[in-house]
């Protein structure tokens, strides 16, 4: 591509390597997309029609179960939503345990974080939703642990270790000079890392912990498997209603799809504007 | 291999911690060969991954407009969905359109569900491996493609023997968490049937009622696999260093 970029010396020397997210460089203009909408929709509809007089089209298939769908969606990003949430909280104080001074809880939380970081989320989410009980007996209440909440700490596992390196890396690549200006002005440790190490840290966590936010959206449908009626499962469910016919399956699994792309999409665009806003050499 | 087994089964009567992997024939043998299905389906996708990624990044080099643009498609596509929705479009909505063969008077599937596995995995992991490759070619100075169409290269034979050489040296590091990432996905064959390690674990806990204990086995299983692919990757990145080239 012509987006190599030359040295000023022209020496033969490599580039600082860095990962570029590919974004779509082509544009469509409203009027030819919704030539291509219209086209694509009489295409399909003609040659539905012509096969089966009385069965729906798969998109009209779609259309009739869209609004279901779309619920189902929603609720994985309020799943996702969640997870984050509570991943990022207990990442935050994993990632401060991995930098403690303390040799033993540096240990610990170094072996908590390898461990939910190189388990594979489904097997994480088996491991909260076969392990943890249904319900709770806290002073003789019974709280209720239905599957969906259960699947969410089952995700908020390897969002806490992913987080809790991405804390330790921000804290890493700020310059000990902070640090040493900090101890030179009396804070002592703690409050050289809240009130001046972290805030500065923010920034630099921002786009890796909104990849992390994608791949958790991503990973909600696992919950699917076990047992959360989520987007996927409703596909299937829908699939079902319909009459099960085959044909219908890549446009139900194709809307799924399609929805995730809508939405995790602009993120990794945001995401890759921010990462160049904010790179540091 | 009998202490081993003996152990396990005096662990077993006096604590109640039922192992029965490590002692049990038939379970040790479903086990097997879980593992030996995660490892058959991580090493064809993370080679088939690479084919897609090298070929994925020449074409986006490419002089081509139209298979630049079909290949940041692709990329695009595949890395802004799930792979579990992309699984269940390729085995359920295309395997069912895909024409059926005749095999003994049955009708078999041209594309079983472990064919199926394979290609959604490594075009999931591609579409990544893609992006990495690319940057590392950018990383690759103008000048030494230069030189290399002066000794009378061509595009295609520079991109083999000169730009990809560099290109993996840079991208090393990238290339192996996305590989790390692959081999945790393959658990994603459990929800279309491949009997691989998490299929063939659930089976065992479900008949042994050991499920604290098979999860325990379970993690330590991924932890190793990880464990092993991260050192022959670091191997394998020493092997090819060369001074002055990155750190």
């Amino acid at each position: 591509m012509s987006t190599i970029r030359r040295t000023p010396n022209g020496l033969a020397i490599l580039h600082p390597y860095r990962v570029t997210p590919t974004r779509m460089a082509f544009q469509i203009g409203p009027l030819s997309a919704a030539l291509l909408c219209f086209g694509s929709v009489m295409v399909a509809s003609s040659a539905w029609s012509q096969t089966a007089p009385t069965a729906l089209s798969p998109l009209e298939v779609i259309a009739k179960w869209a609004p279901l769908l779309l619920k189902g969606f929603a609720f994985n990003i309020a799943i996702s939503l969640l997870a984050m949430l509570l991943g990022t909280i207990a990442g935050l104080w994993l990632g401060l345990a991995l930098l403690s001074e303390i040799r033993i809880v540096g240990g610990i939380s170094w072996f908590v974080t390898q461990v939910f970081r190189n388990a594979p989320w489904l097997v994480l989410l088996f491991f909260v939703m076969f392990l943890v009980p249904f319900q709770l007996t806290l002073f003789k209440t019974t709280i209720p642990l239905p599957d969906w909440q259960k699947a969410t700490v089952g995700f908020a596992l390897p969002v806490m270790a992913n987080v809790a390196e991405v804390v330790r890396g921000a804290v890493r690549s700020i310059p000990s000079t902070q640090w040493e200006a900090a101890e030179s002005l009396s804070f002592t440790r703690r409050q050289t890392m809240w009130l001046i190490i972290l805030p500065q840290c923010v920034k630099r966590m921002l786009p890796p912990w909104m990849n992390i936010y994608s791949l958790v959206t991503m990973s909600t449908v696992l919950a699917s498997i076990v047992g959360v009626s989520e987007m996927l499962t409703l596909t299937a469910q829908v699939h079902a209603a319909e009459g099960g016919r085959p044909e219908l399956f890549a446009p139900l699994y194709g809307f799924a799809l399609l929805c995730f792309f809508l939405y995790c999409y602009p993120i990794n665009l945001w995401t890759a504007h921010l990462e160049r806003r904010f790179q540091v050499n | 291999m009998e202490a081993i087994r003996n152990w396990f089964q005096e662990l077993y009567d006096k604590t109640g911690l039922n192992f029965s992997v490590f002692y049990d024939a038939y379970d040790w043998n479903r086990y097997v060969g879980g593992l030996k299905m995660t490892l058959f389906l991580s090493v064809t996708t993370i080679l088939l991954s690479l084919v897609i990624g090298a070929a994925g990044a020449l074409v986006q080099g490419g002089r081509s407009k139209m298979a630049r643009i079909a290949v940041n498609a692709f990329v695009v596509a595949f890395r802004n969905t799930p792979p579990l929705v992309q699984l269940f479009f390729f085995y359920f909505g295309l395997g069912t359109l895909m024409p059926a063969i005749e095999s003994g008077g049955m009708r078999v599937p041209l594309l079983n569900n472990i064919q199926w596995a394979i290609i959604s995995l490594s075009l999931f992991a591609g579409a990544f491996n893609v992006e990495i490759f690319r940057s590392g070619i950018e990383a690759v100075p103008r000048t030494t493609i230069e030189a290399a169409e002066a000794l009378g290269y061509t595009r295609f034979k520079a991109y083999i023997y000169i730009v990809l050489p560099l290109a993996i040296r840079v991208c090393l590091p990238a290339l192996n968490n996305n590989l790390v990432n692959l081999l945790k996905t393959t658990t994603l064959a459990y929800a279309i049937a491949v009997p691989e390690t998490l299929y063939a674990v659930k089976q065992i806990w479900s008949e042994s009622q050991n499920v604290l204990e098979m999860m325990i086995v379970l993690l330590a299983t991924y932890g190793i696999l990880v464990g092993v692919l991260v050192w022959l990757m670091h191997r394998w990145e020493r092997a090819m260093h060369i001074p002055g080239y990155g750190r």
